[in-house]
């Protein structure tokens, strides 16, 4: 089994005790996300919408590359990979 | 006197003079013109595209404009004896065809060729510019160019604040500020183009108030309005570079679409606690095709994933790391300089001090810039605040 880093943005360090990032195992993306939404309650559903699928506004990363341009969150993990988990951000002006 | 002649006698039979007719035919060909003489000289005006290097300078600079040294070059003063000695000392220099131009400028004005009155900086910006103009990337023509150069910001408050800062200390000729907006006492822990004083001021007046106080030389244009998908054209239209500094995901996905319709440089940059993201959405830029913010996220999040601005929070240092690396990048488009944040995301981590680098690759899917994409018609989300994701 490999073991990802998952770095974890800002407006989701509140639902995993407020840590910067996490190791996770899992072959896939898909299996690291799962395990970490296994573990903090809350997490999964605001990466993954209600049929399991990525959500249009969050985008995640192997390294420096989008899944969505490898296979997804079928995407595979190797030892050492850094997740990151990259949602839109609107906030500036106020 | 004589000494003077014996030497020009010699330097014409070492370099080859032109008339001012083949050193125009030669310029068109490819051949680069140089205007050696004074900056006061030029400023009465120069031939239409020469490249003004002062003779003092003229070894040092000359390799910044043409790294060329086969490339044909014609030398030209005001009367033909001065660029004999610089074309002379480009030949020592290592340049292989160097002509000087016969009778100068006054032969190429008599004979009625292109002339041009360029911009040159006046003693009051070479002083306040000057530290730009030591750096060889942005010099005098650079600095003109920025002089010359409209940004349009969108917002002026925590992202807005350091980037119109900066932009107007550049020298950047032209801001428009657009934020409909009135300053709050609880802005001003990171806003900091507004004072105390200014409570209750509309946002665009009091950041106007600032910037002339640091640069009373730009124009400072208001647009005390939000953007809608009415008047964002009439808005953007003419702008070299538009600024991001929003804070609600209705406005951003409208500065997106409406840069790549206008195909302008869109600069973004948006934070969230103690992070930020910042890029460059630009399809047009010609070094590589890049992508534009929906080739990243297509849609905004739904309203109940979208906690309101109040919630979310800041620290109020964060914006002033983003909007510089903002204003950076605005300046690099200006400029024409290094390689800009196009395809590329750079994400900082306060806390764990942290930047991280990301790919944004095209999607040639893309509704707003993808190879199917029809005209583009703008969309208002309504009130979408704050971040995506949010706890």
């Amino acid at each position: 089994m490999s073991h990802a880093t998952v770095r974890i943005p800002a407006p989701l360090r509140p639902l995993v005790g407020g840590v910067s990032e996490i190791t996770a195992p899992g072959e896939t993306v898909e299996d690291v996300l799962v395990r970490l939404g296994a573990d903090h309650a809350g997490f999964l559903e605001r990466v993954l919408g209600p049929g399991g699928e990525l959500r249009a506004f969050v985008n995640i990363y192997i390294d420096d590359r989008n899944v969505r341009s490898i296979d997804g969150l079928r995407s595979k993990v190797s030892d050492g990979d850094t997740i990151h988990i990259v949602p839109a951000v609107a906030g500036g002006r106020r | 006197m004589i000494a003077r002649q014996r030497r020009l006698e010699e330097l014409r039979r070492q370099v080859v003079e032109v008339d001012a007719v083949e050193a125009a035919r030669l310029q068109q060909d490819g051949a680069v013109l140089i205007d050696v003489r004074e900056p006061d000289e030029v400023a009465a005006g120069s031939p239409q595209g020469a490249e003004r290097i002062v003779r003092g300078f003229l070894e040092l600079r000359v390799e910044d404009s043409v790294p060329d040294l086969d490339k044909t070059l014609v030398v030209m003063c005001a009367g033909g004896a001065r660029s004999l000695f610089a074309a002379r000392d480009l030949q020592e220099l290592g340049y292989t065809d160097v002509r000087s131009l016969k009778g100068g400028f006054n032969a190429w004005k008599g004979d009625g060729l292109p002339v041009q009155v360029p911009r040159v900086l006046n003693d009051a910006e070479r002083e306040r510019y000057g530290r730009h103009l030591l750096v060889p990337e942005v010099g005098e023509a650079g600095q003109i160019r920025l002089l010359e150069s409209k940004v349009l910001m969108v917002g002026a408050g925590g992202l807005g604040s350091p980037a119109a800062l900066y932009l107007a200390a550049a020298g950047v000729g032209t801001l428009a500020l657009v934020d409909d907006d009135v300053v709050d006492r609880s802005n001003l822990q990171r806003q900091i183009l507004h004072t105390d004083q200014r409570v209750g001021d509309p946002k665009v007046d009091s950041a106007k108030a600032t910037l002339h106080a640091l640069n009373p030389a730009i124009q400072v244009i208001t647009h005390q309005a939000r953007l809608t998908s009415d008047n964002i054209d009439a808005l953007i239209a003419g702008y070299d570079v538009v600024v991001d500094g929003s804070d609600n995901f209705a406005t951003r996905y409208l500065v997106n679409d409406a840069c790549v319709k206008h195909g302008i440089a869109n600069v973004h940059g948006s934070i969230f606690r103690f992070e930020g993201q910042v890029s460059l959405f630009w399809p047009a830029y010609e070094a590589r095709r890049g992508p534009c913010y929906r080739c990243l996220f297509p849609q905004p999040p739904p309203p109940e994933l979208a906690p309101s601005c109040a919630e979310a929070g800041v620290l109020g240092i964060l914006p002033g790391v983003i909007g510089t690396l903002e204003a950076v990048e605005t300046v690099k488009v200006l400029l024409g300089l290094g390689d800009p944040l196009v395809g590329r995301l750079l994400v900082y981590d306060a806390l764990d001090q942290r930047f991280t680098e990301l790919k944004v690759e095209r999607n040639v899917e893309c509704s707003i810039c993808g190879d199917g994409a029809s005209e583009i018609e703008y969309v208002d989300y309504g009130a979408l605040c704050s971040s995506g994701v949010s706890a």
